[in-house]
């Protein structure tokens, strides 16, 4: 019972951090940080995307930036294209739909294999999407495309840092809280069970390669989502979002966040963003100490951060 | 009692220059307790993959609940009803007991692609399984994880796993491996319970199991099936004798 | 004419891979013995890299600074497997991707303070560098036809000792079945850290070699790591043999890709398109290689193991 209360009183203290921040921002004349803290939410969201493949599902994939960066081009895009269109309604949705897509396609063909071998087949099928971006001229190729404004949003100024904040804490809150569902529905116990035992699962009458693919696409398309929030965040976007170097990030955070736990998508952004924030402050080789402390919750927190805080609160 | 479950006919697999399995053709009966025995080596285990559909056969054809499942991927044949348990213990080591039960419960009782609803709170499936577990002699098992439980307790749930599927077909690939006598003693008694009301086919070693559980044996030796027929049948037969030379003790 | 071009492409395709071969002969044998993911294998070439052109500017001898270089980047290796990386033998492969790319960004870092931003010039030997006649009218850079030979050379050298060495017998017995490799006894301890050493080795040989051709700077390890991996995975996670094909196909179609793909394009469609697209093309060919391969073969074209 007091494990419980305790629970709900650091998410209750989160929550009401996380709807105050722009007012305490502002009062603390770091406007700055409420463009942060929208930045370390998409990540958080792009990460716990890829927490319910890698660390529910048991699929690692490094070719996460594909759905990301293909979700920021199509905002991008329609807002070149098609100004008329781009309504945070319809652009971001369609971001959502092309990812989505996108995976099912790349799903179905990197599923014939596993292990390191899907691991490297998710990388190739982001790392060919990086080069045909990289060679669209029409879109900025290799120096990527700025974006004139952000998507309209009827009702609310997007350019408002304060009020697309708040939109993407609630789409964050949204998502999370459909990927809590998700992870503890009947869906989400078939997958968890793949991950322990797909043999038995099989045996047990499971078709097991249609889960997978059902979560790659939720996963791609919440992904998608991401992209489009960033490249409205960024007013740009640029083939880098879909190097392999964006993906290797995005598993980084989920790692030291925590594999499989509902928070660690957050944690692992927020401590990743949060460290490079202030070290980069500090000193220009904080890189140095960013791998140490990699190197740190690798052997003394192998649970990642959520880890952590649940063996404390036992 | 007559009809037939399952057939194979002219089954064959080849690994390299070895022949596995080679022409077996093997009926079961809807309701018997058909045991497959043969020394070790045999291509029992050859022989249960192509059953279950996680190796494809060179050649012949796997007839269940008259159906060709010949081409049918394992989780196919499993949803039509033929149910395994593994040689090598195979369980979802991380769940608990009672989970692992109410995912083979899932999988027989309705679509598993539902996104919302907590599959927690779904009392159909916890009572279930555990009426399974209690059937199997699990029931105070519920709540430990799979993953410790000692041998014969993870056999217990293996068998566990195959039967909430409520399949028409038990596929028991070495119940008894590994497990002294009085673990041995308590999963024959409960595969004795289990006669009448399942159609078994029971691969096994143990001879005394064999001949107390079985209503018919089918002998494999070298990939072929050499006599098929009731244990005294088969105790009288020439071939499975010298088959069997050195061990006719077991016999 | 053309065929001379080809011939060339063909000659600097086949020097390429066999770079990426040493490259790929370590990662796979660590991958397929020790089942360890080791991101920081790019790290440990620009390394080799960085030390051989100091080395070399210090001794004024290509040589010796290569020689000094490549055992300088042994033992560092070898050091790197004692400390850190026997600890994640036995974790699951997202600890080991974790703490090895950990490794990158420390090893990144720390050679840009002691080295600077500037990438380091490694020149090539003044005795290697002209070309040779190798047919009338087909001139060949002679430091690149040593790489050829160089390459060739330590490709039939890990052959025979994969083949017909009790050390070979041993890392064999390793990729395709690391339980009983590891009943074995006390000295596999022994044998992990001496492939360690001698895959950081073939690391810093191929920086050597490479470090002429390519720019000595950071970053330099990541990229030609991803090319490394997919060699890898291409001939088989484990396989020497797989390593050697995959190398060479890897480094042809790269090559072939660089220096056809825009020309080719320019026949088919708009010079402007194909400027830009061409090169895009060659980079993406090779995935598009490594895709194929897996899609017909799984687990690559040499599986390793059952």
């Amino acid at each position: 019972m007091t494990v419980f209360r305790r629970r709900h009183a650091w998410l209750g203290a989160l929550v009401a951090l996380a709807l105050v921040f722009p007012q305490l921002a502002a009062w603390l004349g770091q406007d700055f940080y409420v463009a942060f803290a929208s930045r370390v939410l998409i990540w958080a969201l792009l990460a716990s995307s890829l927490n319910l493949l890698v660390g529910v599902g048991g699929m690692v994939s490094l070719g996460h930036a594909a759905f990301y960066g293909v979700g920021a081009y199509v905002v991008g895009i329609v807002a070149t294209e098609a100004p008329q269109l781009s309504a945070a309604l319809i652009a971001w949705p369609a971001a959502v739909a092309v990812s989505g897509l996108l995976a099912l396609a790349i799903g179905a063909i990197s599923l014939r294999t596993r292990g390191v071998y899907f691991i490297m087949i998710t990388l190739a099928f982001a790392q060919m999407l990086f080069y045909v971006f990289v060679s669209l001229k029409a879109y900025g190729g290799d120096d990527g495309m700025a974006i004139a404004r952000r998507s309209a949003l009827p009702g609310l100024n997007l350019a408002d840092e304060a009020t697309f904040y708040y939109v993407v804490l609630a789409l964050f809150a949204l998502c999370l809280y459909a990927l809590a569902r998700l992870t503890a529905s009947r869906f989400g116990r078939v997958l968890a069970g793949i991950k322990d035992n797909e043999a038995r699962m099989e045996s047990l009458g499971y078709a097991t390669f249609r889960f997978k693919l059902v979560a790659i696409v939720i996963s791609g398309a919440v992904a998608g989502l991401a992209g489009a929030l960033m490249a409205n965040l960024n007013t740009y976007v640029s083939p880098n979002m879909l190097y392999w170097d964006q993906s290797g990030t995005v598993l980084v955070m989920v790692i030291l966040g925590g594999l499989g736990s509902l928070w660690g998508g957050l944690a692992g952004a927020g401590a990743y963003l949060l460290f490079e924030e202030l070290a980069t402050a500090v000193t220009p080789h904080w890189q140095i100490g960013l791998g140490a402390l990699l190197l740190g919750v690798v052997f003394f927190a192998p649970a990642g951060i959520a880890g952590l805080f649940a063996r404390r609160r036992r | 009692m007559n009809e037939i479950l399952l057939e194979t006919r002219g089954l064959a697999k080849r690994f390299g220059g070895l022949l596995a399995t080679d022409a077996v053709s093997l009926t079961i009966r809807r309701g018997e307790c058909h045991a497959l025995i043969g020394p070790n080596g045999a291509g029992k285990t050859t022989l249960v993959g192509q059953l279950a559909g996680t190796l494809a056969p060179d050649a012949g054809s796997v007839l269940f609940a008259g159906r060709d499942v010949t081409a049918y991927a394992a989780h196919k044949r499993a949803a039509l009803g033929l149910a395994r348990s593994f040689q090598i213990t195979s369980v979802l080591a991380g769940f608990s007991v009672e989970e692992n039960v109410a995912l083979a419960v899932q999988a027989v009782s309705g679509s598993s692609f539902r996104f919302w609803r907590r599959v927690a709170a779904e009392e159909e499936l916890s009572t279930r399984a555990l009426a399974v577990l209690r059937s199997v002699g699990l029931e105070r098992a519920g709540g430990r994880r799979a993953g410790e439980l000692s041998h014969g307790e993870h056999r217990q749930l293996e068998l566990a796993l195959a039967l909430a599927t409520r399949p028409q077909l038990l596929l028991l690939d070495e119940p008894m491996a590994g497990m002294g006598l009085e673990e041995s003693q308590t999963m024959v008694e409960l595969i004795a319970g289990l006669k009448g009301s399942h159609t078994l086919l029971l691969v096994e070693h143990d001879m005394d199991a064999v001949f107390r559980l079985a209503d018919r044996i089918s002998v494999l030796v070298a990939g072929r099936i050499i006599a098929s027929g009731t244990g005294d049948e088969i105790r009288a037969n020439p071939e499975v004798r010298s088959a069997y030379l050195g061990e006719e003790d077991a016999l | 004419m053309t065929s001379l071009l080809i011939l060339e492409q063909c000659l600097n395709g086949l020097q390429f891979g066999l770079m990426l071969f040493l490259l790929a002969a370590g990662l796979t044998l660590v991958f397929g013995i020790m089942d360890l993911i080791n991101l920081a294998h790019g790290s440990l070439y620009m390394l080799g890299a960085y030390l051989v052109a100091t080395l070399t500017q210090a001794s004024g001898n290509f040589l010796l600074g290569a020689a000094l270089g490549i055992a300088a980047t042994a033992v560092i290796g070898m050091a790197l497997e004692v400390l850190i990386l026997r600890g994640l033998y036995q974790r699951d492969h997202l600890s080991q991707v974790l703490a090895t790319f950990a490794l990158i960004l420390i090893s990144n870092e720390t050679t840009r303070t002691l080295w600077g931003v500037q990438p380091l010039q490694l020149n090539v030997p003044a005795w290697l560098s002209g070309s040779v006649e190798l047919l009338p009218g087909l001139g060949y850079s002679a430091f690149r036809l040593a790489i050829i030979v160089v390459g060739l050379a330590v490709a039939a050298l890990l052959y025979l000792v994969i083949t017909r060495t009790r050390i070979g017998m041993l890392i064999r017995a390793g990729a395709s079945n690391r339980p009983m490799a590891t009943a074995m006894g006390t000295d596999i301890k022994r044998l992990f850290t001496a492939v360690f050493g001698a895959g950081a080795a073939l690391c810093a040989l191929a920086g050597a070699m490479l470090g002429p051709l390519l720019a000595v700077q950071v970053g330099m390890g990541e990229n030609i790591l991803i090319l490394a991996f997919v060699t890898v995975v291409i001939g088989g996670i484990g396989s020497i043999r797989g390593a050697f094909v995959g190398a060479l196909l890897v480094g042809v179609v790269d090559t072939f890709g660089r220096a056809f793909m825009p020309t080719l394009l320019r026949h088919a469609l708009s010079p402007a398109f194909a400027d830009a697209a061409g090169p895009s093309l060659a980079a993406i060919s090779i995935y598009l290689l490594m895709v194929a391969v897996l899609f017909w073969k799984p687990r690559g074209l040499f599986p390793v193991g059952a």
